[in-house]
């Protein structure tokens, strides 16, 4: 595809155009790699943008306090990590669906933003700034951190017994307990993840645009769904890769790049992306059947 | 040809993949006639009654109904026909009202499709007094009915489509005894109206209560029909467990004594599980047997630490031991492979390294970041000591053979090095030569000093392996008998209640 794209732009292979592109990407493939755990458990969790947004604007009113970078980055995601052990414990201990509990708190973390900020944009001068914008070289800092997110979801995933008994609650959960897998926790996990690496998205979203805006990150959950899914998930838990997530995120990115380049109009680039969505499951369902 | 014969079965055979369910089985009913079929677990009692009543085709033989042959297609077919089923697990829409599950799809409409609610009410009512109902209010959601009512109104949906044939799977099963009651009545009732009704119980009492023929299965193969007043409940136990015992595998027993590794007194949990206290020594095998519902699989799930227990003493080498969760069970040295290979055993998707390792990860020392030489070396010899055939330990599990899958859940076991062992149904659907390799783990278990409870229907199986076998009846324990005392027949006798 980047081939294709390539011949018909010859600005796409340029490295400023690539750490674009990457920059582009990293707040939704640093939210990805969450989703991803939670759907491989089986779970789905749709608050993702807006308690990014949420976590933006409580990160523009910790600054105003004056507090320094890190304990700003602490109290942020230790607020984005409370707020996936409610989603997380409603799911596993209360046993409400996933979605019905990420729909409440979608919007509930849109209210509480709006309710903070009156709904307007709070600036934030301060030096946690860079995280969002600063570059190491010609290096866009965000694009670190999500090379390094992706590196830790893979070695969680592969290396640590918590990652692989996500697996196998999300493959049969009856079994996993059976098994000994303690169930409750290892789907709470996933959600405070989740809820954690939203913050960090939140910081650097709003580092970007030096200000945080309770509207910022709304729609983003299905962006990061279709990631994750387009990366070869399984909405019925047990299936999908941190690395899936990392390449559906890139595809979706780097079509809408392609489109901005080639000068076709921005209407068809959103058509585009539900047909890739489409045909990344349908492949899948295709050869399952053939299977069978 | 009998004018009075109302359904006629010549031949009928179904195999499913692995399993021939039925071979050439042929009986008839008459009008006005209540027959029962009788036969252990897995006679194949159940798919004849699909067969009938449109569940699926047979591959051979053929049905005639009323004198004509019927070819099924669907279970709407069989009802159209005249035939009716009443399944074990009801099949009615708990939010819709008493009368809507009776005429769903065929609700009382007018042209637009206003469906009339008042005519169909009375119509209901009328119905529902045909079986004796006079109480209830037809717009009632059947959610808030009885078990029994809910049967009721199953009957009455059967009788609104004017069938000639009932067919009822276990319809005392989950009954009391006044329900039982009145629905002998309404069986009578039926009877004396000429309606035939076909019935599949276990509980020996009903059956010669209420038959007056019963029809006795093996093996899927059809044994023999009798008339209820020639037979003695003694004669249909032997005929429903009467083949040649298997001698294939003969395991040598023993009767233990000393101290148990394993004590259970007085368990009980919220539904299924009465009074259950027993104790199982090092190196004993003790099968828990008894039909289906009896409640085995819930025992040793209450032990587990899979169900909550509400009261009870489980001790574990002679201390007493709190089970909260499976973990707690596991590291007491306690190992359960449950009954349901795909449902409570395998991880389908992930890989044969995967699904052996998955418990025993969790309970290592260092066990947060995984050890992964020392899963691979484990997997690698374990496929190797029970043989599990499979082009790798990378293979995902749900390419291999049912027998396959199964060594390679008891693997999963073994590799914890389990004190105390459940087995729950470990052989059901595995291939004869699985089965062998299966009890020889059993048997090289216990000589290991492992106490072993194995729950199985099997009777042949049980009386192979067991040193000591505890029949069950509804949640109770009803007969203990050694491994030197314990025939088929006695065994049944106890499993349906007959002392």
């Amino acid at each position: 595809m980047c081939i294709v794209i390539s011949l018909l732009t010859p600005y796409f292979f340029t490295v400023s155009n690539i750490f674009n592109v990457l920059r582009q990407i990293s707040v939704i493939a640093i939210l990805a790699v969450g989703e991803a755990l939670i759907i491989i458990t089986g779970g789905i969790d749709l608050s993702v943008g807006n308690v990014l947004g949420l976590c933006g604007v409580i990160l523009a009113v910790l600054a105003g306090l004056g507090l320094s970078p890190i304990t700003l980055i602490i109290l942020t995601i230790a607020f984005g990590c409370f707020v996936g052990l409610i989603n997380g414990f409603l799911v596993a201990k209360i046993k409400i669906n996933p979605f019905i509990v990420t729909l409440g708190m979608m919007s509930i973390a849109r209210g509480i933003a709006l309710l903070i900020t009156g709904g307007m944009p709070i600036a934030i001068k301060n030096g946690i700034n860079y995280l969002g914008g600063g570059y190491i070289g010609p290096v866009p800092f965000p694009v670190i951190i999500m090379f390094a997110i992706i590196i830790m979801g893979m070695v969680f995933t592969k290396r640590f017994l918590v990652g692989r008994n996500i697996y196998a609650v999300g493959s049969n959960e009856r079994a996993a307990k059976l098994s000994g897998i303690p169930v409750d926790f290892t789907k709470m996990i996933v959600y405070i993840i989740t809820g954690g690496l939203c913050a960090l998205a939140g910081i650097i979203l709003s580092g970007t645009l030096n200000n945080a805006s309770p509207a910022s990150g709304q729609g983003y959950e299905l962006d990061v769904v279709a990631a994750v899914v387009i990366g070869g998930a399984s909405l019925s838990g047990g299936e999908g890769t941190i690395i899936g997530a990392l390449l559906g995120a890139a595809i979706m990115g780097v079509l809408r790049n392609a489109f901005v380049l080639v000068g076709v109009s921005a209407y068809w680039q959103i058509v585009t992306i539900g047909l890739v969505i489409i045909a990344a499951v349908a492949i899948d369902s295709i050869k399952n059947l053939k299977n069978e | 040809m009998d004018k009075n014969l109302l359904l006629d079965v010549k031949g009928i055979s179904k195999s499913f993949p692995g399993v021939k369910a039925l071979s050439d089985v042929s009986f008839s009913v008459e009008t006005g006639e209540v027959h029962a079929i009788v036969g252990e677990n897995g006679a194949g009692k159940s798919t004849l009654m699909n067969i009938l009543s449109g569940g699926y085709g047979p591959d051979e033989g053929s049905v005639f109904f009323q004198g004509k042959e019927l070819k099924l297609k669907n279970t709407r077919d069989a009802q159209e026909s005249g035939i009716a089923m009443i399944h074990q697990e009801l099949s009615l829409a708990p939010h819709l009202s008493i009368m809507e599950n009776i005429y769903i799809g065929r609700l009382e409409t007018n042209k637009l499709g206003y469906v009339n609610y008042k005519k169909m009410a009375e119509k209901c009512k009328l119905q529902l007094e045909c079986i004796g109902i006079r109480d209830i209010d037809p717009r009632r959601k059947v959610k808030d009915l009885s078990v029994s009512q809910m049967q009721m109104v199953e009957i009455a949906k059967a009788l609104s489509l004017e069938a000639k044939l009932l067919i009822m799977d276990e319809p005392t099963s989950s009954l009391t005894s006044s329900e039982t009651e009145m629905l002998i009545a309404i069986i009578n009732s039926l009877k004396a109206s000429g309606v035939s009704i076909l019935f599949i119980s276990h509980r020996m009492e009903e059956v010669f209560r209420i038959s007056d023929k019963i029809t006795i299965l093996r093996d899927g193969q059809y044994i023999k029909t009798i008339e209820k007043k020639d037979a003695e409940v003694k004669q249909v136990l032997s005929l429903m467990v009467g083949r040649e015992f298997d001698k294939a595998y003969n395991r040598a027993k023993n009767v233990f004594t000393g101290k148990p590794i394993l004590e259970v007194k007085g368990l009980r949990d919220k539904s299924r599980i009465k009074d259950i206290s027993f104790e199982v020594h090092p190196g004993e095998v003790v099968a828990i047997t008894g039909l289906v519902g009896a409640g085995r699989t819930e025992v040793i799930q209450t032990i587990f630490g899979v169900n909550k227990k509400i009261e009870g003493e489980i001790l574990v080498d002679g201390k007493k031991v709190n089970i909260k969760s499976p973990i707690d069970a596991i590291k007491l040295g306690i190992g359960l492979i449950p009954e349901g290979r795909k449902t409570q055993g395998l991880c389908l998707d992930m890989t044969v390294r995967e699904n052996i390792s998955m418990s025993n990860l969790q309970i290592q020392d260092h066990k947060h970041m995984m050890d992964l030489k020392q899963e691979i070396s484990n997997a690698e010899e374990y496929i190797q000591k029970l043989s599990i055939k499979t082009p790798g330990m990378e293979q995902k599990i749900k390419y291999l053979s049912g027998g396959n899958q199964q060594k390679a859940i008891i693997s999963r076991w073994l590799l914890n090095k389990p004190k105390i062992l459940f087995l729950d149904e470990p052989t059901h659907g595995v291939d004869i030569g699985a089965k062998s390799e299966i009890y020889e783990i059993i048997d090289e278990l216990s000589k290991s000093g492992v106490g072993i409870v194995l729950i199985s229907s099997e009777l042949p199986e049980v009386l192979m392996l067991a040193d000591r076998i505890l029949v069950m009846h509804e949640g109770m324990i009803k007969g203990e008998l050694g491994h030197h005392e314990a025939t088929q027949e006695n065994i049944m006798e106890y499993a349906a209640n007959q002392f």
